[in-house]
């Protein structure tokens, strides 16, 4: 049991280049924590520094109550779970899980009784004589799993575990590893578990909170539902969500005591909560972000004010949802619809959608701050 | 399309006449020589087995053998173990690693040169340079050619000094492991030692095996060296095998007997050969590299 903690954490390669720029946090004990981030943004770099493969250039790493930065990996009480597995591909399954056990001069009996304990819960026991090469990738990585769960780690490090996987077959690990979560925590020994990943349906699906990185920054550490409905900054609005937030240009105006916003296909009038948190913008250009499912189509939404004409131009059928991408004053729009309420709309037609402007968001164009929240 | 077959036939046609001329007629000429009395001057007579007879009677011919299966059990791990050493030093991120990779491997281009097989002869003879660098340290001088205790030896060394070629083959399969398995074995708690035995070298394997055969086949058959250093002596104790084989074709004629000894040579290489892919599924490991 241990939790995380990194202060100021930064990491300079020796051609100068800054890849880390000072992270602060704090992983709770027993956490499951998503780094997620666009390639190149030091999600996979935070996590190798954590896990001691890539040394620090400032700040400080805590695990438990104890300053790693010095400490070995073998040393930080972590396992890790690679990307490509990283099984030695000489040697049986059951050798791959007992390696580090054997490093570490566990006993022979030890080893046997958590090997098989660790492969019954993860359904490989049938697998344990075979070698890498007579697996499947799913198999290869519950033994990758296995590997790490029979250290017993206080921290569990995955690094893009699953994007060597089918799609299918990605759900399931990522319900397994999910599970795993959960068994620690019934069994009294909750591990913390830091998970890297691009994917955004793994990070909104397993993390207690996600860490969203960019460019070697944290943008926003939040649980994954706020980082949906209130993203703090442009880059988490637009980054989290498929299909992404609309984000357009647009405009405060104030006509007659009340409060506009004015984007592309028309002014529209915000309701009292936002109007009050943007009126000292009152003439400023801002960035205006709303969810495609926060727009919504005549048939179904009828009457009042915010309305915006648009000509379709695809409409993407997704079985149990339908993304139509519309035109509106020559800038692009998507709303995610119910084909169940929404039936008639067809390519190359105009249509009036409504914008539920109770949900929308708006960002300072110099600081990208949610001006909204 | 039947244009296109002779084409291909045409060009491959100077790799056919090389392989009857100089490897398929040679070789199946030697078989048929070694049941004959053929001295290059008169035509040849079926002896039947006698030149194999008279070989496993002849004393030159064991001792010859013994020191060729001395010289291949001390040349062969040793070349390797230096050759893989050397390799994974040069596999570190160092500076100037081209310039030394370079310099590591000249050896092997300039070793098997008559040249350099002198320059080892002055290099340590009575009054060479390695004497005098004993001299140095107060070690008297040894005499590494003329000493059969010690002749082997320097001739070995020869064969040693020429790594190059199986270091450049075993660097390029160390580059092949994968980072992702030494960062499991740190997080794993393995030591740099138990890292080299328990994940580098099983990885590497299947060019250890390769390895390992084409030394073995090149050390049975090693001539130059021996030849121009030692002549076969001090005593015979450098007169390996291939010497043997061409003293008998070429100084005393013995064209027959000559061939016998080089199918039994070819016999033995054949037999270790074999041996070698026997041992195979124990230690090789062919894995997939992800």
């Amino acid at each position: 049991m241990a939790e995380v903690v990194l202060k100021s954490v930064e990491k300079q390669y020796p051609n100068g280049f800054k890849a880390v720029h000072g992270i602060d946090l704090e992983i709770k004990d027993g956490e499951f924590m998503v780094f997620v981030g666009p390639s190149g943004c030091a999600k996979s770099t935070t996590l190798r520094m954590v896990a001691g493969l890539e040394d620090i250039t400032g700040g400080e790493i805590w695990i438990g109550d104890k300053c790693v930065n010095e400490v070995q990996p073998k040393d930080r009480g972590i396992a890790m779970v690679f990307q490509n597995y990283a099984l030695y591909p000489h040697m049986t399954a059951y050798n791959n899980m007992a390696f580090g056990l054997q490093m570490s001069k566990t006993p022979k009996n030890i080893i046997d009784q958590r090997v098989r304990e660790a492969a019954k819960h993860l359904e490989i026991e049938d697998l344990l004589d075979r070698k890498p090469k007579e697996m499947s990738g799913g198999q290869r990585q519950r033994v990758a799993l296995g590997r790490a769960l029979v250290r017993k780690p206080d921290v569990f490090l995955f690094d893009e575990p699953l994007s060597n996987l089918d799609a299918k077959l990605r759900v399931s690990m990522r319900v397994r590893i999910q599970e795993l979560h959960e068994m620690l925590k019934a069994e009294g020994v909750p591990a913390t578990m830091i998970y890297v990943t691009h994917d955004q349906v793994e990070a909104m699906t397993m993390g207690d909170r996600i860490t969203v990185l960019n460019a070697g920054r944290i943008m926003q550490v939040d649980t994954p539902m706020n980082l949906y409905r209130k993203p703090e900054n442009l880059f988490v609005a637009g980054f989290i969500g498929a299909p992404s937030m609309n984000l357009v240009d647009g405009e405060i105006v104030e006509m007659g005591g009340k409060v506009f916003v004015s984007i592309p296909g028309g002014v529209l009038p915000l309701p009292e909560e936002k109007a009050e948190k943007v009126r000292s913008h009152v003439g400023k250009k801002i960035k205006f972000g709303l969810r495609p499912e926060d727009i919504i189509a005549n048939e179904v939404h009828e009457g009042g004010e915010g309305f915006v004409t648009g000509s379709v131009r695809v409409v993407e059928q997704m079985g149990n949802e339908e993304f139509i991408y519309f035109n509106a004053a020559g800038t692009q729009f998507i709303a995610r619809v119910n084909p169940e309420q929404v039936k008639n709309i067809r390519k190359g037609e105009d249509y009036r959608f409504w914008f539920n402007l109770a949900k929308c968001h708006m960002f300072d164009l110099e600081t990208e701050e949610n001006l909204t929240l | 399309m039947k244009g296109k077959k002779y084409e291909g036939l045409l060009y491959i046609t100077p790799w056919l006449i090389g392989l009857v001329v100089f490897t398929a007629f040679p070789f199946f000429a030697s078989l048929f020589f070694s049941f004959t009395d053929y001295n290059l001057m008169s035509s040849p007579n079926f002896v039947g087995i006698d030149n194999y007879k008279t070989m496993f009677q002849t004393e030159l011919f064991w001792k010859s053998f013994g020191i060729t299966m001395s010289y291949v059990f001390i040349t062969v791990p040793m070349k390797l173990a230096f050759a893989l050493f050397i390799a994974y030093i040069l596999n570190f991120k160092l500076k100037a690693v081209n310039f030394f990779r370079t310099a590591y491997y000249m050896p092997s281009i300039l070793g098997g040169s008559v040249a350099v097989a002198v320059l080892w002869r002055f290099l340590f003879a009575d009054t060479g340079l390695v004497n005098m660098i004993l001299a140095l340290f107060g070690v008297d001088s040894i005499s590494w050619l003329g000493n059969p205790d010690y002749a082997i030896f320097t001739i070995s060394l020869l064969r040693v000094w020429q790594f190059g070629s199986p270091m450049v083959i075993f660097l390029a399969a160390l580059k092949n492991v994968p980072e992702s398995l030494y960062e499991a074995a740190r997080i794993d708690g393995a030591s740099k030692v138990k890292t080299f035995i328990r994940v580098t070298l099983p990885m590497i394997t299947p060019v250890l095996f390769f390895n390992f055969i084409m030394q073995l086949v090149q050390a049975f058959q090693e001539f130059n060296g021996p030849y121009i250093i030692t002549g076969g002596g001090p005593l015979n104790s450098t007169y390996l095998f291939p010497l043997y084989i061409y003293d008998n074709a070429f100084r005393y004629f013995r064209m027959g007997y000559s061939s016998a000894l080089s199918w039994f040579l070819f016999v033995v290489i054949m037999v270790f050969t074999l041996l070698a892919f026997k041992s195979e599924k124990h230690w090789v490991h062919y894995t997939e590299v992800e």
